[in-house]
């Protein structure tokens, strides 16, 4: 599957820095509507940064950018969310003192009532419906990362961003959530994957970028990323 | 039984107030992460306010309660989140820690500042004069009142907190501040909520209390204590155990009041008198608790260090020592009798303040108690024989540094928040129990002999202004030692990360317990050298806030910054003897001075330090600034200008002109001429303040020097081109920041990573 559909998040010449350390250098990405793109790159490329703009909680200092073709630089993270951006930071993205319940209810709001969340998830992790007045902090890494992913796609999203969904669980895991990812994807909506891991996800992705320091390597399907593009990101060599 | 009824009554209604006030406590702690050690302090307002609106201007007591309850304070809250704590959510616990001090500072200098405690009507409670009868016994309205009060705010809360969206928003908020934001959640909003939630609960606990214990500042402020007790009873999160430990400790408290009537109650245990025994139990009580608390998890990198203060240099540190000795070998030679004794005072708030720097300044720890320590200083010096023996000060010191290392030993599990009431609790104990005994202060009064030392009389104001100096000059250079020795780096270390020192084989218990001790025996220096006839009032627990205060926003980590907040504290006597007037506003100083760090997280004094940093490295501009500084004393002397003149001028140049010179020295050709022309004209309305600003009042006047100053400085600004502040960033290496490049390149070499 090639990108088809129109763009749903846009990056538009983007530079940011923390401080006085610039860590992007006019970096453009587009995710299309129903694509899966992965983003790699090695420790320090700011793959955990683009995505940090991406979903409002940073400002670049330079560039623009647009969800489905609204400029909404400068936006509060929270209006992102409203609109249907959903965002799974890296490491477990659920209130571990907060119950499985009370979790997913985080993610309700006007037209979307906290029973038609508890059943899409529940329907997608059985799971969690055993541990739904459970804190989410006592459940096992691969659950939490099953809770924020639900409740992420129980608010409908147009867009789905995962930092480093893998970190720190089993290999059959994270197949397992990547299972979800495709079927995801399948429904319609566009997901960007962040690993440093590349084959992990390489294998679901549609289109690929490969960053190193700040800059945007390579740029394109998905299969067109060889070891040469990925030696030459992650060592540096030629 | 009839009496065990109605002290179990009163036991459960002062529970009920308890719960309430902890209640807000916990509300706040659990939805913002911060412990507002300013709850009490609220509750005081709202009472005072309460008593104004209702009993002053004879509104309702529907229309009061509205008002205060469901106006003032829940705008109060909302200024608090807004103004004072909005910039820190990103800081460290202790520096939010020290905002909410600051404001319990603020707070308490606003009410003694509105009203001053004479002439009161007194506080009556709800439907004063009617009692129920329960079980038989008579009990007032307030009280049933309290109760009722207290159950419908705990089921309130239940439902609010685990039932709503918006407290379920207000918890995930606490958890993961961002992540709540990527699931649409408004962290701002739902922060302002809470704040206003229990500033209004602090208020209703307030309101209730006032006509229990009547209208008193400090007491009202304090009898927080009991909230937090019963708080960290329900371990900071647990409403129901929160509610628990409140009714406990009313109950407690009850049968306490019963037993000291009863006859086989002792009146002195080991020949202490157990009078204060009732006022300490909820003290008591949080001291057991925190004691009970599991030991903290050592935490990694905690990086967020705010201040980054440099390494002292000895050459400066010299320089300094003997700058400060010499000043004051001159300065006391001009000044009058009375105005020495204004600068002992500051010296020795000097002395305290210093105390915090290896404590807090270096090793990171917090303690509410450093006049505590000087306290004991102070009555050990007192008793022991010799008469002012250098012998016995010698011992003093040593004794107090064990005391500091014991009380210490059982608080080393704590971190953060645990930490600072424990030694807060520490304070209250002492004064309670042990400052309050015949025995120790007798009839109120410690007589401190000065030290002899052969050729000087120390009992006269200048020699004893000069040793002070002298004093501090050592306990400096001292300092610089200690900070550039191997157990100085420790304590960095442990401030940064407990988690590298200890895996690089540190004794995090030891470390700890030396910071303590060294604090302990300075702050002793503050009491056994404060010679004269001294009161326990002089050592409570709500004067070493001040102190902690100005140390940590004029920079903890200096020892120049440490004399700098002791400076600042004696000179609200001092600044009031010019300008009589000032002396309600230097009451409110501290605390807001300490609430600028919502702005600044960085602390005033480096905000000024870069302002100033570019002058005192320009000889030539130093020189004008402190000609300046001169020129306008001497005009003040000679009468050519007024006290507020001087006052206003000495702000509109200090602040607004000097920092502004070295730009100027290199400004040229019309914007220059055009710079001098504004300072001028601003000068010139500072100097004739008085005769301009005739008829208006002293709040009036202190606006329009603020608003003088603002236009001065930024019309200046605008015009010239600025100098940029040299900034230096140090590397950073497993999360320890307090080190600089040179420190860092030497621990590399010591573990052979680099040749």
């Amino acid at each position: 599957m090639s990108a088809i559909g129109e763009p749903i998040l846009e990056l538009k010449n983007i530079s940011a820095s923390y401080d006085a350390i610039s860590v992007l250098h006019d970096v453009n990405i587009t995710v299309r509507r129903g694509e899966v793109m992965a983003l790699l790159g090695p420790n320090g490329a700011g793959k955990s940064t683009v995505l940090k703009i991406a979903s409002a909680l940073m400002r670049p200092t330079q560039g623009s950018v647009h969800i489905a073709g609204h400029d909404l630089t400068g936006a509060a993270a929270s209006e992102l969310a409203r609109l249907g951006v959903c965002t799974i930071p890296e490491g477990r993205g659920i209130f571990p003192n907060l119950t499985v319940r009370e979790n997913l209810e985080m993610a309700a709001r006007k037209g979307l009532a906290v029973s038609v969340i508890q059943e899409r998830a529940f329907a997608r992790f059985p799971i969690l419906a055993e541990r739904r007045t459970q804190l989410a902090g006592t459940l096992s890494g691969g659950q939490q990362q099953m809770l924020s992913l639900a409740r992420g796609l129980a608010t409908d999203p147009v867009l789905l961003m995962l930092d480093e969904m893998s970190m720190g669980l089993a290999p059959i895991v994270v197949a397992d959530l990547y299972e979800q990812v495709q079927a995801i994807a399948a429904e319609g909506v566009s997901v960007l994957v962040i690993e440093q891991f590349a084959r992990t996800v390489l294998g679901i992705a549609d289109t690929a970028v490969v960053m190193s320091h700040g800059h945007v390597r390579f740029s394109g399907n998905a299969s067109d990323v060889d070891e040469a593009t990925l030696s030459s990101a992650y060592l540096g060599t030629k | 039984m009839q009496q065990l009824v109605a002290y179990t009554v009163i036991g459960l209604t002062t529970g009920a107030i308890y719960a309430l006030a902890s209640s807000g406590l916990v509300v706040t702690y659990v939805t913002s992460g911060v412990f507002n050690i300013a709850h009490g302090a609220i509750g005081m307002i709202a009472a005072f306010s309460y008593w104004q609106v209702r009993f002053e201007w004879g509104w309702s007591a529907p229309i009061a309660l509205i008002a205060i309850l469901g106006v003032l304070c829940p705008t109060l809250g909302l200024v608090i989140d807004r103004v004072a704590l909005r910039g820190l959510a990103q800081a460290t616990e202790v520096t939010r820690l020290t905002a909410t001090v600051a404001l319990m500072a603020a707070f308490i200098g606003i009410a003694t500042w509105i009203w001053p405690p004479e002439n009161r009507q007194p506080f009556r409670g709800f439907f004063d004069g009617n009692n129920v009868s329960v079980l038989g016994v008579n009990v007032g309205w307030n009280k049933i009142i309290a109760l009722i009060a207290a159950v419908v705010v705990a089921g309130g809360l239940r439902i609010l907190l685990y039932k709503t969206r918006l407290g379920i928003q207000m918890r995930a908020v606490v958890d993961d501040r961002s992540l709540a934001e990527l699931n649409g959640a408004r962290p701002a909003r739902i922060a302002s909520a809470s704040w206003a939630l229990g500033a209004s609960l602090a208020g209703l606990a307030g309101i209730l209390l006032a006509a229990e214990v009547q209208l008193n500042v400090v007491p009202l402020t304090l009898l927080v204590i009991n909230a937090y007790a019963a708080a960290i009873f329900g371990r900071l999160k647990s409403l129901p155990l929160t509610f628990l430990g409140a009714m406990a400790l009313g109950l407690t408290e009850a049968y306490l009041l019963w037993g000291q009537g009863q006859s086989w109650f002792p009146e002195t245990i080991g020949g202490f008198s157990t009078s204060g025994l009732r006022q300490a139990t909820p003290t008591i009580f949080l001291f057991l608790l925190l004691m009970l608390l599991p030991q903290a998890k050592l935490r990694a990198g905690a990086a967020r260090v705010r201040e980054r203060s440099a390494i002292p240099q000895w050459n400066t540190a010299i320089l300094g020592a003997a700058v400060l000795v010499i000043g004051s070998i001159a300065v006391t030679g001009m000044m009058t009798r009375s105005n020495t004794i204004y600068l002992i005072q500051a010296l020795i708030m000097a002395l305290a303040v210093v105390s915090l720097v290896p404590l807090t300044g270096y090793a990171g720890l917090v303690s509410l108690a450093p006049l505590t320590f000087a306290g004991i200083g102070a009555v050990l010096m007192s008793k022991m024989p010799g008469d002012g023996n250098v012998v016995s000060l010698i011992a003093v010191v040593v004794v107090v540094a064990l005391i500091g290392a014991v009380v210490a030993l059982p608080a080393l599990r704590l971190e953060g928040i645990y930490l600072a009431l424990a030694t807060g609790a520490f304070a209250l104990l002492v004064s309670i129990l042990v400052f309050n005994q015949g025995k120790i202060f007798s009839n109120g009064v410690a007589e401190v002999p000065p030290l002899r030392i052969p050729g000087v009389d120390l009992s006269q104001p200048r020699p004893k202004a000069i040793f002070l100096s002298v004093a501090f000059a050592v306990v400096g250079l001292l300092l610089v030692a200690l900070r550039r020795s191997s157990l100085g780096r420790q304590f960095v270390a442990m401030k940064d990360s407990p988690l590298a020192g200890a895996t690089l084989g540190m004794n995090l218990v030891r470390t700890k317990a030396l910071a303590f001790a060294m604090s302990a025996a300075i702050a002793s220096l503050a009491g056994a050298l404060d010679a004269g006839k001294v009161a326990p009032d002089n050592y409570t627990f709500d004067r070493s806030l001040p102190i902690l205060l100005l140390a940590i926003v004029s920079g903890v980590g200096s020892i120049g910054g440490a004399f700098f907040g002791g400076m600042l504290l004696g000179s609200n006597t001092v600044l009031a003897s010019i300008v009589p007037s000032v002396s309600k506003i230097t009451q409110v100083m501290p605390g807001l001075i300490g609430l600028s760090m919502g702005r600044n997280p960085n602390g005033t004094a480096s905000q000024i330090a870069t302002g100033f940093r570019p002058v005192t490295s320009h000889p030539q501009s130093l020189l004008t600034a402190l000609s300046g500084i001169g020129a306008l004393w001497l005009l003040t002397s000679v009468d050519i200008i007024s006290h507020w003149g001087f006052f206003a001028a000495l702000v509109i140049w200090g602040l607004g002109i000097v920092p502004n010179l070295p730009a100027l020295a290199v400004t040229s050709g019309r914007s220059r001429v055009f710079c001098l022309l504004i300072a001028a004209v601003g000068m010139g309305i500072a100097a004739f303040f008085d005769d301009i600003f005739d008829a208006v009042p002293t709040g009036g006047r202190l606006l329009a020097i603020i608003v003088l100053f603002v236009v001065v400085g930024n019309a200046i600004r605008r015009v010239h081109t600025p100098v940029a502040p040299t900034s230096k960033s140090s590397p950073d290496l497993m999360g320890l920041t307090g080190f600089t490049p040179e420190e860092l390149s030497q621990s590399d070499r010591a573990i052979k990573v680099v040749p």
